[in-house]
C-alpha cells in the first residue's frame, strides 16, 4: 500500500497555503472599482419601524447609495426561507414568521438588518450609516426561553410563540413503563446557547455583469450550491442559471455558515443597483450579535428503571429557543436531529419525547456543531450519570447494563432510528483503561491531600451523520434532498480533477479526498486535484454539514471512480482484445486475467482521448460523476471519560485528563481525524465550562465580544487522548461515519459529570463557571 | 499623514488617514492578506505580526505608530519550498484547519520560541493565550511549536 493511500496520515496539502498567508478568504478578495457596504441594525429587541430618512446619509461624500427593506421588496425580493418543515403533533405545520432580508416594518432581535448603505470605502460607509435617521417604535420583548410562552406575541401569525410542539416516540407504552418502574431519576437540564465564533468572520462580495446578467457571490458559505438554489428559488435574486456562488477558503464554520444570511443577499441585490462590485465583511461585534447561535434548551427529563437499574422508559419535555426567525435549518435541529437520538446507546424500549420551538427576541438559533445530538447526549448522559448515583451502582456498569449489544445490530430504536453496527462495550473499555479508571480513587486522595476536589465523569454518546435517505427527509419535511455529487474527471494525461459538492473549511478535503481517489485508481496523490466550493465548476452539492463528507461526498467519489474504472476496463478491453469481464483492474494496471497483456491507467486514460479505432458503442472520453443517496444515517459513538480537579477557594476547574475512544468506522486519514475530535472537545469543553450566550431581561446581548463571551485558549484546555475502535458502517463503500462533530457531542455531559462528582452535588448549570463552581463548593 | 517602513524588507512610503490601523495598511494598502482580522477587541491575534522582531496585534496599533520599523509578516518569513521551520512545524503536526487562526498563530509562536526562553507545554499554552483558534483545540498547535522550538 502507498503511504498516501486510505488509511494514512498523509500531510495535507491545502496547508502550504494557509501556513505561508497564501490562503484566498471572502475578504482576500478585492475587485475594480469595489464598493463597501454597511448595514444598518436594529438596536431594539422589538420595535416598529416608523420611518428611516437617509437624506443626511446620502450627502457623506463617498456614499453611493442607502437601501432598506422596501426598496428590497419592491425588487420583489422574497424573504429568507426555512428549509425543513416540521410538524406538530396534531399534524398542523409549523408556524413560519415572515423573514425579509431587510426588515420593512418590524425588527425582532438586536443587530436584525434593515438597511445597506453602500459606499466608496468602508469609514464612508460607517459615516453613512451613523447618518440615517430611523424612528422606532420599541415594543416590550421576550428575552429569554422561559419567558417566551405567555410573552408578548412576537408575530402576528404565532399565537403564544409557539412555533411548533413536536412529539416523537410511543407517549402511552411510556407512561405504562413508568408505572412499572421500581425507580425514577428525573433532571431538569439547562443546554447553554452557544455563539459559534468560527475565527473568520462571514462576508460577502457581491458582482453583477449587466452585459449578461449575471451575478457573482462570493461569501463564507458551507454549502454554495444550496446558497445558490435558496437565493434562486425562493428569494428570487436570480435564476440559477445567472447566479453563480463561490466559497473560496472559509475560516471555519462549525454549522454558522450552512445558512443562507440576510446580509450576503443584500450584498449581491446591492451590486445590481449600484453596478459595482459591493463587499460586505462582519467585525467581530456583528458576527456576536447575527450569526445563528446554537443550543439553548431547557428539558426536563426522567428516566424509568427496575430494581435492577435497567432502563424501562425514558420521558423527555424540551423547550428549544429558537431566535427571533426560522433560520434555514432551525426546525431540525431540535426536532428530527435530537428527538430521534434520545435511544442513546441503550436498549430503552419506551421513549417519548416533545419539544416546543418558541420564538424570542434573540438571533435566530440553528445548527452548531452536532446541532441537536450535543442537546440528546447531554440529557441522556447527564440522567444515566445521575441514576447511577442514585442506585448507588457504578456508572460505567449500570451504562454496561443497559448497552445496545453487538448482536442486536441492526437495532431499531423507539424513535425511528435503525442503528446499522456498533461495539459500545469496546470503546467503553479501552477508555477506562486509558483514563486509568481503577487508579481514580488513588488520585482522589491525592488531589485531597493539596486540598482540591478530583471528580471524574463519563460520556457514552451516539450520534447519527450523513443526514438521510433524501426520501425519509424529504417525507419529514426536508426541502432538499440528503445527496452528494461527485465527478472523476480523468485528463488525457492522466492526471485527475475530482469535482465535489462537499466544501471544506478547515476538514482537509483537498487531502483526504485525493487519498480516496488516488487509491482507488493507483495512480500518485499528486495527480488528483479536489475542487469544491465553486457553483460554477461543481456541478451540484449539498455541501458540508452534519459530519457527511466522507461518508456521502466520498461514497460519491467512490461511485464515480468505480464507473472510471469500469469504463476504463472496456477501453483496455478494446485495445487489448478481451472481453471486458476478463480485464482486472488493480494497482493501477489493467490486465487480462491469466494472460501478460495489460495496459497502465495511464495508457487507457491516453486512449480514451485519442481514440484510434474505437467501436460505436465505445464512447471517448474518461470522466465520470455520481450523485451518492445513502441508505441511513450512520451512527459513530464512543466514551469520552473527564477527570477534573477543582480548587475549592477559586471555583476553577482544571481539566486533569480527557480522553476520547470514538468508532468512526474506517478511517481515511487518522491524523485529520484526531484532529477534528480535539477541536470538538475543545468547543464541547468550552460549553461546559466557558461559553454562555447571554441576553439581558430586555433582550440585548451582554456576551457580544471576546471581552465577554468566555472562548476556550491554549492554557484553559489539557492535552487530549484520543483513540479509536472500529466497526465499518455497512451501508457506504468505504465503511466510514464521520467524525466532525463527535467531539462537540460526548465532551459537555463528561465534564459536568465529572464537576458533579467532584462536588459531591447532583447537578450544576454549564458553563460550570468559576463562580458557580466557588459557590457550589461553598455550598451557596 | 505619511508614514515610511519596511515590511517584509521592502521599503513602503505611504500616505495614509491618521487613523489607519496597521493591520488595515498590511491588508488594504498592501494587499499582504495573510494578516488576518478575526475581531475588534484585539482578543483574538489572528492579526499578530513582527514590529522589530517582537510580536504585536496589528490591529492594536496605527499605521503611523509603525513609522521607522521594520514589519515583518507571515508572507515575510518563508515560502512554498522554502518554509521557515515554524511553518513547516504546524503542517508537520496538523498544527491547523482552516488555516484563518495560523499566520497570527505562527507569528505569535516564533515570538515565543525566540524570546521566552526554555519552553514546555504549559509554557506554551501560556504564551499562546492571546491567540484564539476554534478549530484545532489547540492540543497540535502546542505540539508543532515544541517541535519547532526544538528545530530553531
Ligand atoms: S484582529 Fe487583532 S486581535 Fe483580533
Ligand atoms: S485553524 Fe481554524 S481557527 Fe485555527
Amino acid at each position: 500500500m502507498s503511504d498516501t493511500g486510505i488509511g494514512k496520515s498523509v500531510k495535507r496539502r491545502e496547508d502550504i497555503r494557509f501556513i505561508t498567508g497564501q490562503g484566498r478568504y471572502t475578504d482576500d478578495i478585492t475587485q475594480p472599482d469595489q464598493t463597501m457596504a454597511v448595514f444598518l441594525r436594529s438596536p431594539h429587541p422589538r420595535a416598529r419601524i416608523v420611518s428611516i430618512d437617509a437624506s443626511a446619509a446620502l450627502e457623506i461624500p463617498g456614499v453611493v447609495g442607502v437601501y432598506t427593506g422596501k426598496d428590497l421588496s419592491a425588487d420583489k425580493i422574497g424573504d429568507i426561507p426555512c428549509g425543513w418543515l416540521v410538524k406538530s403533533a396534531d399534524g398542523t405545520d409549523m408556524l413560519v414568521a415572515s423573514r425579509p432580508p431587510l426588515a420593512v416594518e418590524w425588527v425582532n432581535f438586536v443587530g436584525e438588518t434593515y438597511g445597506i448603505v453602500v459606499a466608496e470605502t468602508l469609514a464612508a460607509a460607517r459615516a453613512g450609516a451613523e447618518a440615517v435617521v430611523t424612528e422606532f417604535e420599541d415594543l416590550k420583548a421576550v428575552a429569554t426561553l422561559a419567558d417566551a410562552l405567555g410573552g408578548p406575541q412576537i408575530h402576528a401569525n404565532v399565537p403564544d410563540n409557539l412555533c411548533f410542539h413536536w412529539e416523537l416516540g410511543d407517549g402511552a407504552q411510556t407512561d405504562a413503563a413508568f408505572a412499572a418502574a421500581a425507580h425514577v431519576t428525573t433532571l431538569e437540564l439547562t443546554n447553554n446557547r452557544l455563539i459559534p465564533n468560527a475565527m473568520e468572520p462571514r462576508a460577502a462580495v457581491g458582482i453583477y455583469d449587466r452585459s449578461t446578467e449575471e451575478f457573482t457571490l462570493y461569501t463564507t458559505s458551507q454549502n454554495p450550491h444550496l446558497e445558490r438554489l435558496i437565493l434562486s428559488a425562493f428569494v428570487n435574486l436570480a435564476p440559477e442559471h445567472k447566479l453563480r456562488v463561490i466559497s473560496p477558503d472559509v475560516g471555519g464554520g462549525f454549522g454558522s455558515k450552512i445558512f443562507v444570511y440576510p446580509e450576503e443577499t443584500a450584498v449581491a441585490w446591492a451590486a445590481k443597483q449600484v453596478g459595482r462590485p459591493v463587499k460586505w465583511t462582519a467585525d467581530r461585534s456583528e458576527a456576536f450579535l447575527s450569526d445563528a447561535h446554537g443550543r439553548d434548551h431547557i428539558t426536563t427529563a426522567e428516566l424509568a428503571m427496575d430494581k435492577d437499574g435497567v432502563f424501562l422508559g425514558f420521558r423527555v419535555r424540551t423547550r428549544a429557543n429558537l431566535g427571533a426567525y426560522l433560520s434555514t435549518f432551525a426546525s431540525s435541529v431540535p426536532t428530527y436531529l435530537y428527538g430521534t437520538l434520545l435511544a442513546g446507546q441503550y436498549r430503552t424500549p419506551a421513549i417519548h419525547v416533545a419539544v416546543d420551538g418558541v420564538y424570542t427576541n434573540t438571533a435566530p438559533v440553528d445548527a452548531y456543531r452536532g446541532a441537536g445530538r450535543p442537546e440528546a447526549t447531554y440529557v441522556i448522559e447527564r440522567i444515566v450519570e445521575t441514576a447511577a448515583r442514585e442506585l448507588g451502582v457504578d456508572p460505567a456498569e449500570l451504562r454496561r447494563r443497559n448497552f445496545i449489544r453487538p448482536d442486536q445490530f441492526p437495532y431499531q430504536t423507539p424513535v425511528a432510528l435503525i442503528y446499522d453496527t456498533g461495539d459500545y462495550e469496546a470503546s467503553l473499555d479501552k477508555a477506562l483503561k486509558l483514563v486509568d479508571y481503577a487508579g481514580f480513587p488513588e488520585r482522589r486522595k491525592a488531589s485531597e491531600a493539596r486540598g482540591k476536589k478530583r471528580g471524574i465523569g463519563l460520556s457514552c454518546y451516539i450520534e447519527a451523520c450523513g443526514l438521510a435517505p433524501s426520501q425519509l427527509a424529504i417525507q419529514l419535511g426536508a426541502g432538499v434532498g440528503l445527496y452528494e455529487s461527485g465527478e472523476v474527471r480523468v485528463n488525457p494525461t492522466a492526471s485527475v480533477t475530482v469535482f465535489t459538492g462537499s466544501h471544506s473549511h478547515g476538514q482537509g478535503h483537498e487531502t483526504t479526498f485525493a487519498q480516496i481517489v488516488s487509491d482507488r485508481l493507483g495512480i500518485p496523490f499528486e495527480n488528483v486535484e479536489i475542487v469544491h466550493g465553486d457553483t460554477g465548476r461543481v456541478e451540484f452539492g449539498l455541501g458540508t454539514y452534519g459530519s457527511r463528507s466522507v461518508a456521502v461526498g466520498g461514497s460519491a467519489l467512490m461511485k464515480a471512480t468505480d464507473k472510471i474504472i469500469v469504463k476504463g476496463k472496456r477501453i483496455a478491453a478494446h485495445m487489448l482484445d478481451a472481453k471486458p469481464e476478463d480485464v482486472d483492474f488493480e494497482e493501477g494496471i489493467f490486465a487480462v486475467r491469466a494472460t501478460n497483456r495489460k495496459l497502465t491507467f495511464g495508457e487507457v486514460a491516453f486512449a480514451a482521448y485519442v481514440p484510434a479505432n474505437f467501436p460505436e458503442d465505445l464512447e471517448p472520453g474518461l470522466s465520470e460523476k455520481s450523485f451518492y443517496d445513502p441508505k441511513n444515517f450512520t451512527f459513530p459513538a464512543g466514551t469520552h471519560i473527564a477527570e477534573v480537579e477543582i480548587d475549592p477557594e477559586t471555583g476553577v476547574v482544571t481539566v486533569a485528563k480527557f480522553v476520547a475512544v470514538d468508532d468512526f468506522g474506517e478511517v481515511i486519514n487518522p491524523m485529520i481525524v484526531e484532529g477534528q475530535v480535539h477541536g470538538g472537545i475543545a468547543q464541547g469543553i468550552g460549553q461546559a465550562l466557558l461559553e454562555h450566550g447571554v441576553y439581558d431581561g430586555m433582550g440585548q446581548l451582554v456576551t457580544g465580544s471576546f471581552m465577554d463571551y468566555c472562548m476556550p485558549r491554549a492554557d484553559d484546555l489539557p492535552n487530549f487522548i484520543v483513540d479509536t475502535t472500529v466497526t465499518a458502517c455497512t451501508h457506504n463503500p468505504l465503511g466510514v461515519k464521520g467524525c466532525g462533530e463527535a467531539g462537540a457531542i460526548g465532551s459537555p455531559p463528561a465534564i459536568i459529570n465529572a464537576v458533579t462528582d467532584a462536588l459531591g452535588i447532583r447537578d450544576i448549570a454549564m458553563p460550570a463557571s468559576p463562580e458557580r463552581v466557588w459557590r457550589a463548593a461553598q455550598g451557596l | 499623514m505619511k508614514v515610511s517602513l519596511t515590511v517584509n524588507e521592502r521599503p513602503v512610503e505611504a500616505d495614509l488617514p491618521a487613523n489607519t490601523l496597521l493591520s488595515d495598511l498590511i491588508r488594504g494598502h498592501l494587499g499582504l492578506t495573510g494578516t488576518h482580522v478575526g475581531c475588534d477587541t484585539s482578543q483574538c491575534g489572528a492579526c499578530t505580526v513582527h514590529l522589530n522582531g517582537r510580536a504585536v496585534k496589528s490591529c492594536t496599533i496605527l499605521a503611523a505608530q509603525a513609522q521607522g520599523a521594520a514589519v515583518t509578516t507571515i508572507e515575510g518569513i518563508g515560502a512554498p519550498g522554502n518554509l521557515h521551520p515554524m511553518q513547516a512545524a504546524f503542517q508537520d503536526a496538523h498544527g491547523l484547519q482552516c488555516g484563518f487562526c495560523t499566520p497570527g498563530m505562527i507569528m505569535a509562536a516564533i515570538d515565543l520560541v525566540q524570546n521566552a526562553g526554555p519552553l514546555d507545554e504549559t509554557k506554551v499554552r501560556e504564551g499562546l493565550e492571546g491567540n484564539l483558534c476554534r478549530c484545532t483545540g489547540y492540543h497540535n498547535i502546542v505540539k508543532a511549536v515544541l517541535s519547532a522550538a526544538e528545530r530553531l
